[in-house]
């Protein structure tokens, strides 16, 4: 299961990372949202993963780490409310300075193919 | 209600902001100035009373919900988080007062915004826990984004995705930080974190060192550290200035972090661990008084060469925390409010000397000159004979102490030099700007122009931080010895795990 949820969170991150990279707002804004889930899925295993415990005190012997579920919870509101922020922001960028570049101009290869 | 002192200069921000959205203060925005006006002083006087309580009962701990540390979430006020408190919401009187002149108006949430961001600025400074510390900077920066944008064109546009982008990736690199500290400690307290890094055994203490130095990318970020500062120039630059003024203080809460970080939880005691970041932030300080130094030289306009001597005092004071001793700690906290208030004097003098000289603006050349040379000239020679660090202000003070606090680091004979460059540089830049801008006349000023005079809010505003520079060197006694036990205190391991642990005296 670790092997499967570490390279889960790593595939994640290099897409993310990945698309990060690219010039263009939109796949920004999509590397971000899966570096975001990336590191939610990250802080969710630092109380590392389990099987079949108690999520409920009371219920049972042994109980799963409720700590890191509060952060991830912190995290995932806290992420949404950015990537409603930076997508309004794309938008707004891509009214303004006339095309969706990060740097708000073209690179020399899209002007070329525009001539 | 005297208990809950310590949270006031939390919630009372938060307070304001809800009030300043509520029907009379958004439709009117007579209401909504003084209002938020009145409030500021509020917050900046339960900080006030916040700091002289910590000065006769020592420090405060504050367990949100009556849940004790290491398991709930502890405010701790010791003296140098409440003087850090007392200096944002000082700025924020003024940021408030100086926007009544007519700043505000560009956009509806201009007041609620500063009061949310006052309200993050100071949670970081007040935590005592990793993770809230990871949620105030969150509130601090969506704040901050917005207040970007406000009032803005295309150039201010790209800056602020830029900006946006670079924070979104460093609260993603926090997080992951946070997490695998929290993998091998179990504990995210800053205390309890202290406590437990010198046991780690084995593979956990490269973890922890990972964790560790993930936290310095994520501070260097929010501190504009070199190579994360490229950010910096082009966003303050385009940002409102007085919106500039105010973010003075949030690159000061990436150096506050890395101060409570690596005194504390990888200080002396930390064993194996102790001083991980040390190396680095030394090397990169400098790096970065240098980057900022040729920053200062190459700037076309006076709100680039603010933003240029912000990049330089995060670079002194990031040297500062590396050398780790309580003389250099002192030192910092006093450069650290000096620093401050003369780049907000700076930033609020650039925009009004860039509103009486017409088109060009605050631009470095011959131009038009203001409709009130002797105000804006006065006021200029203050903040820069205070920025260069000339006698007598506070510039001065400061830079003799920083510099004595250095005598007995490691690499003195590299910092020395190269700070006293850059003071060279800094001289340079400064004068050749005022020059430039007062004697170098050239065109008239049209009517319209020429009529434009300083507002008395912003003349308000502008001489509270004026007056700060001179006022800090006539109380630089006991402002030093405030300063000093600051740093004893924050040094001072046994004390802050013994009364963070046990919540309070």
């Amino acid at each position: 299961m670790e092997i499967l949820y570490a390279s889960c969170v790593g595939l994640l991150v290099s897409c993310g990372v990945f698309l990060i990279l690219r010039s263009r707002t939109f796949p920004v804004v999509l590397g971000l949202t899966m570096l975001s889930y990336a590191v939610n899925l990250f802080l969710f295993s630092s109380g590392r993963l389990s099987l079949n415990k108690a999520a409920v005190l009371g219920t049972g012997t042994e109980y799963a780490d409720p700590l890191p579920q509060a952060f991830v919870l912190t995290a995932i509101v806290i992420g949404f409310a950015m990537t409603a922020f930076v997508v309004i922001l794309a938008i707004r960028g891509r009214a303004d300075l006339g095309n969706d570049h990060v740097d708000g101009e073209l690179s020399d290869k899209d002007n070329k193919a525009k001539v | 209600m005297i208990q809950h002192l310590t949270s006031l200069p939390v919630l009372l921000p938060m307070l304001a902001a809800v009030i300043l959205l509520m029907p009379p203060c958004g439709k009117s925005i007579v209401i909504r100035r003084t209002a938020s006006v009145v409030l500021s002083v509020i917050t900046f006087l339960a900080s006030l009373a916040l700091l002289l309580k910590v000065q006769v009962d020592g420090t405060q701990i504050y367990a949100i919900g009556d849940w004790s540390a290491p398991f709930g979430i502890v405010l701790v006020a010791d003296p140098l988080s409440t003087l850090l408190a007392c200096l944002t919401a000082l700025l924020g009187i003024v940021c408030v007062l100086y926007a009544t002149a007519g700043d505000d108006e560009k956009g509806r949430f201009f007041h609620p915004l500063v009061h949310f961001l006052i309200l993050g600025v100071n949670g970081a400074f007040l935590t005592g826990d990793a993770f809230n510390l990871f949620v105030f900077f969150e509130v601090l920066l969506i704040s901050s984004y917005s207040l970007l944008m406000h009032g803005g064109d295309k150039n201010n546009t790209r800056a602020s995705l830029h900006y946006v982008i670079m924070n979104l990736v460093g609260s993603a690199v926090f997080l992951i930080a946070l997490g695998v500290l929290y993998g091998v400690l179990g504990t995210l307290n800053m205390a309890d974190m202290a406590q437990k890094v010198a046991l780690l055994q084995g593979d956990d203490v490269y973890l922890a060192k990972i964790g560790g130095l993930l936290l310095l990318v994520v501070f260097a970020l929010k501190g504009a550290l070199l190579p994360l500062h490229l950010w910096l120039p082009n966003t303050y630059a385009t940002a409102m200035p007085i919106v500039a003024a105010l973010f003075a203080i949030m690159t000061k809460v990436g150096v506050y972090s890395m101060m409570r970080v690596y005194t504390l939880i990888f200080g002396d005691e930390a064993g194996e661990l102790s001083h991980i970041a040390q190396s680095w932030l030394w090397w990169l300080a400098l790096a970065t008084i240098a980057m900022g130094t040729v920053g200062i030289i190459a700037s076309k306009d006076l709100r680039k060469l603010a933003a240029n001597l912000v990049i330089v005092s995060v670079g002194t004071l990031v040297a500062l925390v590396a050398v780790q001793s309580v003389e250099a700690s002192s030192a910092a906290i006093y450069y650290l409010v000096h620093s401050t208030l003369v780049t907000a004097a700076l930033f609020i003098l650039a925009d009004l000397i860039g509103r009486q000289r017409g088109e060009i603006a605050d631009r470095i050349t011959a131009g038009p000159g203001v409709s009130q040379p002797r105000l804006l000239g006065i006021c200029f020679l203050i903040a820069g004979i205070a920025v260069i660090g000339m006698p007598p202000l506070s510039g001065f003070i400061g830079k003799v102490w920083l510099l004595k606090a250095t005598l007995n680091a490691e690499y003195t004979f590299v910092f020395w030099p190269l700070y006293l460059l850059a003071s060279l540089a800094i001289l340079i830049g400064v004068s050749k700007a005022g020059s430039t801008v007062f004697w170098h006349h050239q065109g008239k000023v049209t009517e319209s122009v020429g009529q434009e005079r300083v507002h008395p809010a912003q003349l308000v505003a502008l001489i509270i931080l004026i007056s700060a520079s001179p006022l800090m060197s006539i109380f630089a006694g006991p402002l030093s010895e405030y300063a000093i036990g600051a740093a004893t205190q924050l040094h001072d391991f046994n004390y802050n795990i013994k009364v963070i642990l046990s919540g309070g005296q």
